[in-house]
Parts: structure tokens; C-alpha cells; sequence
């Protein structure tokens, strides 16, 4: 065993993901607790270019065939081998579509503890996970001698991840990578929507706390008269209620609006990752509790079923005059 | 087409959630249970299967407050066989103990599919679904929003962030980490449920000792410190919106 920390790199079509330099930076600080050095893990075919901004000390690079787009099969194969070739003291994943596949499963096959949805890593090598939607948070000391880890977004900055200087490249060869049970098939583009929340604003966001899909009213005409657009967080496009183009959140668009007005939105972790380059924002909502309030600039405990019909009058006569 | 759905009952975040006197976990006392909403996901997705092209749907569950109604619920909504888990569901029963709980009894059914939510909010060690496919040694994919079934595979569309959609081909047998099914989890008559409670019945299965390797221990748990919380807008719902109109024109949107 020694005491590297290993950050898997996630990227989509030739797209480093935002939370792989959150995962260096994050290693660098567990690396100064461990004493051990920050090794980017780099899976690809011809990709390794993908790998210049890295602030790593070291990266490993697999390159093969199977695995010039992500599969969760194939990635765990090669990620078994690097680890128990390796014997790191953290693999790092990204707590995502793609990092969770590897991670869980590997943690399984390899017998090695898994610490998920952690935010931050204390100076003293424990790790803080945020669980029950945001509400909570729990500490603990790492699992010893290898822990893998996934890592959510929010505790560290990506542009503490990424480096000037390229870092030295090792070539790692490939295991055999045959029998495949899962492929890709291809990939199919996002709806184009009527409008591209990414690129709006003015954001009137709706979440569970809107109730019905006759309420969705009251946010458009608030919408209306403000000129901005509604879209909203996962619960309300789960229900059909809006389409998947105005959905907020991992799964949907990050926005970066001047105002995002939060209607009875809680502020679950996947949501919030996407709306923080928000300018300014408000939440309404009952709960005074809701983990939305932590990161609102603005808030009201406030009836959305009373204040909303209210202030849309307001603006109206704002508006007016 | 044999389908297992193992669900969890998880706390409602809609309750406060308050820690217990060790200070490193979740006080349970006065704690309300609710379906996973992702599981619940997971049980429509497999109803839909089994309506387009039949099968047999099997939906497992931990013995903890809420559980029956939970299943009956699942019944009313087209499971065939109810199972509730036996055994010691204290704190310490994480997903990697879960999962090999459930080993022996999701062998002894031979599915085809399982089909799981992607995550429960209360996930400390990883999910569920995961860990169950690679104690099962089947392949698993997660973040899965739709399923069609051919023969000895499936393809699957898993997500990704922007909406963007993987069409990914999977061999069965499989473990899916669902996070949204096709249609919205239906909504069935408690009259309904009602009549399941009295017409159908529910399996029971031991599970005599949890090993919970696998996760950490947890030495403190507390709500978050806020470096910087909202400025809360006193008032009542006139006085608030005529200061959120002041805010609007501050920032210049109004």
C-alpha cells in the first residue's frame, strides 16, 4: 500500500467533466494529509490529450479500443487492474452517471469500503459526506488501508484542479477486454426545446412544493410578467408536467441566469450543483430548513400559493407605471 | 420475463430531521418512513415492462414500519409477489449488507431484470443496485430512464448532464439503477389497495445476521454549517412581495 490518491478522469465526448478537476483539487488536499502524490487515471482511445490541464503529479493512461466511450463494464475491467496493480490508499470517483457505475461496483468486487457523496475532505484526512438530501452532513475517518470514494461538487473550486504545465504521462497497458455485456449503442441529443434555459435571464423555477400540474400557472404568469421562462427541478419533469429541455440539474442544464426565483424547491444536492453560477438567487419556500436557503442570496418562508399571485400582480403594475 | 424490484423506505425529508443523543446518527424515533422515490420509479418501470410484453414482477422490501402498506401499493399497481425481508434493520444495516441479504433470495428467483432506484437520499456506502449486480456477477447500469426488452438483452437510455442520452445494449441478466421510469409512477385508489390487503399475501424472508462491511463508521452527523444563509424577508405576503419587488429593480430585471 502506499499513500497516492487516485482521481478517475470523467469525460464525455472529448468534454472533461467539471467534477474531475473538483476531484483533483480535492485530492490535493487529502494527498497533504496521506503524504502521498495525486495520480489522474485517464481511460481512452487517443485521448490523451485531454490530460494537459490536469494539476496532477502523475498521470496514468489506458488506451484502448473498448474504451473510446464510456462503458461501465469496460471501465471497471481496467480500473480492477490499476488498483490492485497500484494499491493506492484513495480512488476517487466523481458521485455521478458515470463515476457511480465504476465505483459501486468495484467497491463490491475489489472488498474495498466505499464513503459516498462526500463534499470536502477536513485537513486531518476525514471525510464529510452530505446525505438526506443536503440536510445532513456526516464526518468520519477514511476506511484503512483503500477507500473508494465518490465526490459530489461544492466543496472544492475546478479551477484549483487544473494546471499550466502538462504533468508526466504513463502509458499502462490495457487488460484484455472481451465478452463485453454492455455497449454502446450511440448517443441521442437533447431535445432542443422552445428555449435554452442555459442561456436565460430570468429563471421562475418550479419544485415539488408547486403540488399540481394546474399550479404550473402561477409561475408562468409570474414568467410572463417578468420576462423570464419557467423550468424546474426533477420532481416536475418526472411527472410530465414540464419537458425534459427545462429541466434544472444533473441530469438536465446548469443555468447561470441574473435572478433564479426557486418556488418551492428544496435544494436537493443534483439540483443545486447546476444553479449555482446564479447571479442572484431567491427561494420561497415553507420549509425554513430547506438546504435551497444556504445557497439563496434572498429568502421567504412565504406561501407560494399566496406571495406568488401577489407579486405577479406587483410586477404587472411595476411594470405599468 | 421475471423482474425483482427491491425497494427501500427511507426517511421524509418533508419532517425535520434531528440527530440522536451518540451524535453521529439519525434520531429515529418519531421518524417517518416513505418509499425511495426512485424505487417507486423502479416499480412503475417494471409494471411497464411486464404490461408490454408480460412477466412476473416481484417487489422485496425490509421489514420496517410503512412496509406493508408500501407493498400492497405495488400490488394494487400490478406486482404479483410481495416479499418483506426479516432481520435487525437498525442504523447499522448499510447497502452493502442489504445487498448481501438479498443475495441468496434474488438467486433463488432468477430474474431477469432487477430493477432499482438509481440512489436514496440515505445512501452512505454506495447503492444498492450496484452492489447487488456485482455480488450477483451480472453487469449493472445506472441512471437509467427507459427500457425496452428483446429476448436475452435490453437497451436501455442511461443519462447524462445537459440531456444528453446514452442508447446502451445490455446482456440479461441485469441490474438497472432506474431514475426515472417511461410514464410517472401511477396513482392507484386506496379502495384498491384496500382490496389487495384482504386478497393477497405477503412472503416473509429471513435474513438472520447483516454483515455491513463496506462503508465507514460515521463519527459525528450534523446539518450544514452555512457560511453564508439567505437574507430572510420578514413580513407578511404583501410587505414580502413588495420587498421582492425592491429586489427585482435592484438587480435590474424590473
Amino acid at each position: 500500500m502506499n499513500q497516492d490518491i487516485f482521481v478517475t478522469i470523467e469525460y464525455l465526448r472529448g468534454t472533461v467533466a467539471d467534477i474531475s478537476y473538483v476531484m483533483l483539487s480535492a485530492a490535493h488536499e487529502l494527498a497533504q494529509f496521506t503524504g502521498g502524490k495525486v495520480i489522474a487515471v485517464l481511460l481512452g482511445l487517443n485521448a490523451k490529450n485531454l490530460a494537459d490541464d490536469f494539476a496532477a503529479d502523475e498521470i496514468l493512461y489506458i488506451d484502448h479500443a473498448s474504451l473510446a466511450e464510456f462503458t461501465s463494464q469496460a471501465y471497471q475491467f481496467v480500473l480492477a487492474e490499476v488498483i490492485n496493480n497500484h494499491n493506492p490508499r484513495a480512488v476517487l470517483f466523481g458521485h455521478t452517471s458515470i463515476g457511480t457505475d465504476v465505483a459501486n461496483c468495484l467497491s463490491a468486487r475489489l472488498d474495498v469500503p466505499l464513503v459516498s457523496s462526500v463534499r470536502k475532505f477536513t485537513p486531518d484526512g476525514k471525510f464529510i459526506s452530505q446525505i438526506f438530501g443536503g440536510k445532513l452532513m456526516a464526518e468520519g475517518d477514511l476506511p484503512e488501508p483503500l477507500v473508494i470514494v465518490t465526490v459530489v461538487p461544492g466543496g472544492y473550486k475546478p479551477e484549483a484542479g487544473k494546471a499550466s504545465q502538462p504533468a508526466h504521462v504513463t502509458m499502462v497497458e490495457a487488460p484484455t477486454l472481451e465478452d463485453m455485456r454492455v455497449t454502446l449503442k450511440n448517443y441521442i441529443e437533447p431535445e432542443a426545446g422552445d428555449v435554452d434555459i442555459s442561456k436565460e435571464p430570468i429563471l421562475i423555477s418550479i419544485g415539488r412544493g408547486i403540488q399540481n400540474q394546474d399550479n404550473i400557472i402561477l409561475a408562468e404568469e409570474l414568467a410572463q410578467a417578468l420576462g423570464g421562462v419557467v423550468c424546474a427541478s426533477r420532481p416536475v419533469v418526472d411527472q410530465g408536467w414540464l419537458p425534459t429541455s427545462r429541466l434544472v440539474g444533473k441530469s438536465g442544464k446548469a443555468v447561470k441566469p441574473k435572478v433564479y426565483l426557486a418556488l418551492g424547491i428544496s435544494g436537493a444536492p443534483e439540483h443545486v450543483e447546476a444553479i449555482t453560477g446564479s447571479d442572484v438567487i431567491i427561494a420561497i419556500n415553507t420549509d425554513p430548513v430547506a438546504p435551497i436557503f444556504s445557497l439563496a442570496k434572498y429568502g421567504t418562508t412565504a406561501d407560494l400559493f399566496d406571495l406568488v399571485p401577489l407579486l405577479t400582480e406587483k410586477v404587472q403594475q411595476a411594470k405599468g407605471s | 420475463m421475471k423482474i425483482v424490484v427491491p425497494v427501500k423506505l427511507i426517511p421524509d425529508l418533508v419532517d425535520e430531521l434531528t440527530i440522536d443523543a451518540t451524535g453521529a446518527a439519525l434520531d429515529t424515533t418519531w421518524l417517518r418512513l416513505i418509499i425511495n422515490e426512485f424505487d417507486d420509479h423502479a416499480i412503475e418501470q417494471a409494471i411497464i415492462l411486464k404490461e408490454r410484453s408480460g412477466g412476473h414482477v416481484t417487489v422485496i422490501s425490509p421489514n420496517v414500519e410503512g412496509v406493508e402498506d408500501m407493498l400492497f401499493t405495488a400490488s394494487a399497481k400490478g406486482a404479483d409477489k410481495l416479499v418483506k425481508l426479516n432481520g435487525n434493520f437498525d442504523g447499522s444495516v448499510n447497502n452493502h449488507a442489504l445487498a448481501r441479504g438479498l443475495l441468496p433470495l434474488v438467486q433463488e428467483l432468477q430474474p431477469d431484470l432487477v430493477l432499482v432506484g438509481v440512489q436514496a437520499h440515505n445512501d452512505m456506502d454506495g447503492t444498492l443496485g450496484a452492489l447487488l449486480a456485482e455480488y450477483l456477477h451480472v453487469p449493472y447500469v445506472g441512471y437509467v430512464s427507459g427500457v425496452s426488452v428483446t429476448s436475452n438483452q435490453a437497451i436501455i437510455r442511461k443519462e447524462y448532464p445537459g440531456g444528453l442520452v446514452a442508447e446502451i445494449e445490455i446482456a440479461l441478466p441485469a441490474v438497472l439503477g432506474i431514475q426515472a421510469s417511461e410514464q410517472p409512477p401511477r396513482y392507484v385508489a386506496i379502495s384498491k389497495v384496500r382490496q389487495m390487503m384482504k386478497t393477497v399475501s405477503i412472503d416473509e424472508y429471513e435474513i438472520p445476521v447483516f454483515e455491513t462491511h463496506g462503508g465507514a463508521t460515521v463519527s459525528r452527523m450534523y446539518q450544514p454549517e452555512v457560511a453564508e444563509k439567505a437574507t430572510m424577508i420578514s413580513g407578511d405576503v404583501d410587505e414580502t412581495a413588495n420587498k421582492l419587488i425592491d429586489i427585482f429593480k435592484e438587480i435590474g430585471v424590473l
